[in-house]
């Protein structure tokens, strides 16, 4: 009789080890959230929001132009993300050609897995090569591409969802197609699409590496969409490793604005479906 | 019946979906899918022609030569090749038990009601920005390295040459830590999916056999996913070599390759969020470049081996689930 109890006690034991490798992954999570308050909650004061940075040296000064930077460069992200994103998932999702959809669905997964520092050197050779400037504009063409097949594969993948007898009823009436896609098909999938455009807003508010040298940061309010523009998460990036200690202050200050960010974007993303769909990934 | 019934219906039988409205905007759909296609034979073009003339000069010695010197325009990626390896097995070393494990708790093991919530944790995980694990990894982890881990470690484990000299907090343990931390949600993530996409009949069957739960999961549940679990740690691979912020934040950032894990390293990716910007002359900048490629051409690589296992073992087929 010792064998079965022995099984039952491996079982029971790696229940108990998969358990602790489950507390373990969320440990960070714990750690930074208590680091980013112990830190960054001294300096997270008015300033921050309404003032631009002091000049090198001086205390004080906060992150106004960033964060409205951040703002400026997501929206140019969605002017190009959203349209072809979401007109590409309907086209995978309405066609019936075999192969040019297993194709586009397999290059968007792939490209959501290249290197967002490898789509700023991309956007640096069509963009600012040519424009021989950073700008805003190419720091929202990088962020663009980086939202483009989040979008694409959510979408795709709501429009499915929506059932095939709004669609019959639709049509019977006599409705041409793209008015059935556009006035019945895509408003029904509307909470999801939103879902996916929130998690692409999510991830591309906080990247920093493809703005480098695209956006390249200003320590001014910008001088137009075709002049260097500045973001929270470069602004975070270069205080951390600058040598002063009020600057560090404010990079973990401006840490809880951007994860405050990404927060809401993630949260609201979950509240819109309230959990019926989980996004591309 | 089925959608694919109901547009055969719509455009046969009915004779809609002919129009003009209908004809441009299938065309305007499939411009659009085509621009993703487009969009990555402009990326390779692009970083291809850029790339050229550090190509052109160096040739395959790029790869195998670690001399980095920007006055002499002479350069050679091996350093940086080896710390993005290093760093990233170091981070799988550390990451594939322990998100496997939870994969396996959440999907698996764990009472129902503690699967939301963890879950939900593990996504927040997930969507924290690399720059604030960077800010995170300077200023707590490198630190607590520097002071308690590495002299621990120098002391009990000193005689392998992988813990040997000065402890600088900074430097290849560091980096492959904080990137084991941020791709721990992401394997675990798509892992989870995996699990959850293996049909209950192969559970049902192992413990109608008398089969304890670990043993449902090892011989049917594992077996079955066995495909898209490699697929899934190897997303985590590609989210780990082309990972940038954290990593130049931590890994010290110097082009130099050591055996000493405590030792300051480079890779690829911090090399060229470092130096982009500061390239004087073309071929600096083209070398670069090259470095940028060669990165898109290994991920590229990882992440389509891994989307093929993971939409084979039908992880890449989500559904609603309530």
């Amino acid at each position: 009789m010792s064998r079965p109890t022995t099984r039952r006690l491996v079982s029971a034991g790696m229940g108990l080890l998969t358990a602790l490798a489950a507390v373990v992954v969320i440990l960070p999570l714990i750690l930074i959230f208590a680091f980013l308050l112990y830190k960054g909650a001294s300096a997270l004061n008015s300033d921050l929001f309404t003032q631009l940075p002091k000049p090198v040296g001086e205390p004080g000064g906060g992150m106004a132009n960033a964060i409205v930077g951040s703002l400026i460069l997501i929206g140019l992200a969605a002017c190009l993300g959203l349209p072809v994103g979401i007109l590409g998932g309907v086209y995978l999702a309405e066609s019936r050609d075999r192969r040019l959809p297993w194709l586009v669905r397999f290059l968007a997964d792939v490209l959501n897995g290249v290197p967002s520092i490898v789509i700023g050197i991309f956007a640096y050779t069509v963009i600012v090569l040519p424009m021989r400037r950073f700008s805003a504009l190419a720091g929202g063409f990088a962020l663009g591409i980086i939202m483009l097949p989040i979008v694409l594969r959510t979408t795709e993948e709501l429009v499915r969802l929506v059932p095939a007898s709004l669609r019959e009823a639709a049509l019977a009436l006599g409705i041409p197609e793209w008015k059935v896609i556009l006035r019945v098909v895509l408003p029904s999938a509307r909470a999801g699409i939103i879902t996916g455009v929130m998690v692409a807003v999510a991830r591309i508010a906080g990247e920093t590496a493809p703005l480098l040298f695209t956006a390249f940061g200003n320590r001014f309010w910008h001088g137009g969409l075709d002049q260097p523009i500045a973001a929270l998460p470069l602004q975070i990036f270069a205080y951390a490793i600058s040598p002063f200690d009020d600057w560090h202050r404010q990079a973990w200050a401006g840490a809880i604005v951007l994860i405050g960010m990404v927060l809401v974007a993630s949260v609201a993303a979950r509240v819109v479906t309230r959990g019926r769909y989980r996004p591309a990934r | 019946m089925s959608r694919e019934a109901a547009l055969r219906i719509s455009s046969k039988t009915l004779g809609a979906g002919q129009g003009v409205g209908d004809r441009g905007f299938r065309l305007l759909t499939r411009a659009a899918a085509l621009g993703v296609t487009a969009l990555m034979a402009a990326l390779v073009v692009a970083m291809a022609w850029a790339a050229l003339p550090s190509l052109e000069a160096f040739g395959w010695r790029f790869l195998v030569t670690s001399t980095w010197d920007p006055v002499a325009e002479t350069f050679g990626a091996l350093p940086f090749v080896y710390g993005t390896v290093v760093s990233s097995l170091l981070a799988l070393l550390i990451a594939v038990p322990l998100s496997l494990g939870a994969a396996i708790y959440l999907a698996e093991l764990a009472p129902p009601w503690i699967r939301q919530p963890i879950a939900f944790l593990i996504e927040l995980l997930a969507a924290i920005p690399s720059v604030v694990y960077g800010l995170w990894g300077i200023f707590v982890l490198a630190p607590w390295l520097r002071t308690s881990v590495q002299p621990a470690l120098g002391t009990w484990l000193g005689f392998l040459p992988l813990f040997q000299g000065p402890p600088y907090g900074v430097g290849m343990l560091a980096a492959g830590l904080i990137l084991a931390i941020m791709i721990v949600p992401f394997i675990t993530a798509v892992a989870r999916e995996v699990l959850l996409a293996v049909p209950n009949a192969q559970r049902e069957a192992a413990l109608a056999l008398g089969a304890t739960r670990w043993e449902t999961t090892r011989m049917a549940v594992l077996r079955y996913g066995r495909s898209g679990l490699i697929g899934a740690v190897l997303l985590g691979l590609g989210r780990a070599l082309g990972e940038t912020m954290a990593v130049t934040m931590v890994i010290g950032n110097r082009p130099e390759i050591a055996l000493s894990l405590f030792a300051p390293g480079y890779t690829m990716a911090s090399v060229i969020a470092n130096e982009f910007t500061e390239a004087t002359s073309d071929l600096y900048l083209a070398a670069l470049i090259e470095i940028g490629l060669l990165l898109f051409a290994v991920t590229v690589a990882v992440n389509a081996l891994a989307r093929l296992l993971v939409w084979s073992a039908g992880g890449g087929v989500r559904e609603v689930r309530e």
